[in-house]
């Protein structure tokens, strides 16, 4: 254990330049550059309003910023399990050279992913003061949702890491669960608004975090429920994705 | 004698070669249902042994597929080994592929930080040594230009730059002194000399042994991952030239059809059944001056056909 973290100590400035090279490349040579963060969540989230606004029943004013909490999370999500997925076979020629704590390179995937989520939630700031929420109390429990989203995204990328390198197809397989999970996550639709909730929503983590970060953010306390769910799919995720990666980091560089 | 650095005690590398590579969900369950899931086994190295003192150069002679790579990256920590004990004392630079850990995207600025991190230095180690890295790969202005416009010479010199910069205790070098064109080859050379009179160990492959009798002050033999012999330069050098280039030389008819085989890269998955045969042998290799000649002369022969094509193409218009 303690040979992990010395390791870890020395190679953390690994960690720093390779989440840095990720945020750097992402919107090299893009003329907007770093402002795409905030760009196109408003673009999306705009998308999704006009489009789905008349499926509500009544009237909401603040159904973009509905529109815009999940939509902020679960881009988040999607993006930095898929690049965790890819990290090992897309770093393939530096495992193969050089010894690296090879959990370095989902990890730095899903920080680099989770900054410029931080940075995009600026556009919620922006949205929540034109659409008028006044934030309550519970805006500080936001921070719980966020963190049990980031603690899940990692589990799930080293699961994702591990299973990639032994069998391509999970990048496809992952695409297909993603699309199952943003249509069960209420991001554009609210759930009040079925004529039944089905049992595939208690499946899915995103939905839970998802409830409890519009709780925080619209001034509501934290649903209990949903935190519990969250929490154990956040941890057991971990758990296992930090186990089979560990188990099986040794057997990469000869599948890759 | 100085302290052991590295000790290597009875390590052994199997490979598992499915007879078939299985990278697919369906094709694993259908097999694993059938029961059709084979390995063949296969080892590279088999039982090693041996002590490196601090400030030995040890050279490691073997013809193709006797486990010399396999060797260093397991050394190097980049593999591990299936059984056996290695220990390591003090901080190993790896020579074995220049410019490895570059980011094509990232300009030379950018990536002389990125492969010192690789390499495990921190920042602050870096921004020391950043304008002697700049000064010794003779790039200029080309520093900052992204790595994906460098040439594959300017690339290597920029990797030996970083990777020598530090006062590495272990360094390892898969056939990399010849790095850039004669001017540059010649300073690389020097730097490296400089290193072994500092008292670094060196863990030296090669397939040219008047580079090895040259460098290196002992010598090791494999043989299809077997330690055969582990000795005093010259001796070991004397016994591999009678016993293994003789041997080369009488085989020299079939050299054309071999192909260097060693560790199966996952890439072919196309239903090659052939087995790594640890028989197979390049003696090609034995020569790098004389391949490399070859190697530039094909160069110039494709420039050459270009040239014809484009004049060609000119003519039809």
């Amino acid at each position: 254990m303690e040979r992990v973290f010395n390791n870890f100590k020395k190679y953390r400035y690994l960690l720093f330049e390779l989440t840095k090279k990720n945020i750097k490349l992402k919107y090299r040579r893009s003329y907007l550059g770093i402002l795409w963060t905030l760009l196109e969540p408003i673009l999306t989230a705009f998308v999704l309003t006009v489009v789905f606004v008349g499926f509500r029943k009544k009237a909401d004013p603040t159904f973009p910023v509905y529109v815009l909490t999940g939509r902020l999370l679960y881009s988040f999500f999607s993006q930095s399990t898929k690049q965790a997925m890819k990290s090992i076979r897309s770093n393939s020629g530096m495992i193969k050279k050089v010894y690296v704590p090879k959990y370095i390179y989902p990890l730095s995937n899903i920080l680099s992913n989770y900054i410029i989520f931080l940075i995009s939630m600026l556009v919620l700031f922006g949205a929540i003061i034109v659409f008028k929420i006044y934030p309550t109390i519970y805006i500080f429990n936001a921070f719980i949702p966020l963190i049990l989203l980031l603690i899940l995204s990692l589990g799930l990328g080293l699961i994702l890491a591990t299973l990639a390198v032994f069998f391509r197809d999970m990048v496809y397989l992952w695409d297909v669960i993603l699309m199952l999970v943003m249509y069960t996550s209420a991001i554009f639709y609210h759930i009040e608004d079925l004529d039944s909730k089905s049992w595939i929503f208690n499946l899915n983590p995103i939905y839970h975090i998802i409830v409890n970060f519009r709780n925080s953010v619209f001034g509501r306390p934290l649903d209990m429920n949903a935190l519990y769910i969250s929490l154990g799919y956040s941890v057991i995720s971990l758990v296992i994705g930090v186990v089979i990666f560990y188990k099986k980091q040794d057997k990469f560089i000869l599948n890759i | 004698m100085g302290k052991v650095v590295i000790k290597v005690d009875k390590i052994g590398m199997r490979f598992n070669l499915m007879e078939k590579k299985v990278d697919n969900l369906k094709e694993y369950f259908i097999k694993l249902l059938k029961n059709e899931i084979r390995y063949q086994e296969f080892w590279a190295l088999k039982d090693i042994s041996f002590k490196v003192n601090q400030g030995d150069r040890l050279g490691i002679l073997g013809l193709n597929g006797a486990g010399k790579s396999t060797l260093l990256k397991i050394i190097a920590g980049v593999l591990k080994a299936s059984e056996g004990e290695l220990n390591i004392r003090g901080k190993i630079v790896p020579l074995l592929e220049l410019g490895a850990g570059f980011d094509a995207q990232y300009t030379g600025v950018e990536n002389i930080y990125l492969y010192g991190a690789v390499l495990g230095y921190p920042k602050e180690f870096i921004n020391e040594k950043f304008n002697e890295i700049v000064e010794f790969s003779e790039l200029g202005d080309f520093i900052n230009v992204p790595v994906k416009n460098y040439s594959s010479g300017m690339k290597a010199r920029l990797g030996f730059s970083i990777a020598t910069i530090m006062d590495p205790e272990i360094l390892i070098l898969d056939e990399v002194l010849s790095v850039g064109d004669a001017k540059f080859r010649k300073k690389s050379e020097k730097r490296i000399m400089d290193m072994f009179d500092k008292g670094v160990t060196v863990l030296f492959v090669s397939h040219s042994i008047e580079q090895i009798r040259r460098i290196c002050s002992r010598a090791i033999i494999l043989d299809k991952g077997i330690l055969v012999a582990d000795g005093p330069v010259e001796e070991t050098c004397n016994l591999y030239d009678e016993k293994y280039i003789g041997l080369e030389k009488a085989q020299k008819p079939k050299k054309k059809k071999k192909k260097k085989k060693k560790i199966p890269t996952e890439g072919n998955t196309d239903n090659s059944d052939s087995v790594p045969d640890a028989n197979v042998e390049v003696s090609m290799e034995l020569l790098p001056e004389v391949s490399n000649e070859l190697l530039a002369e094909t160069g110039n022969v494709l420039v050459a056909d270009e040239s014809i094509v484009v004049t060609q193409e000119t003519d039809i218009k």
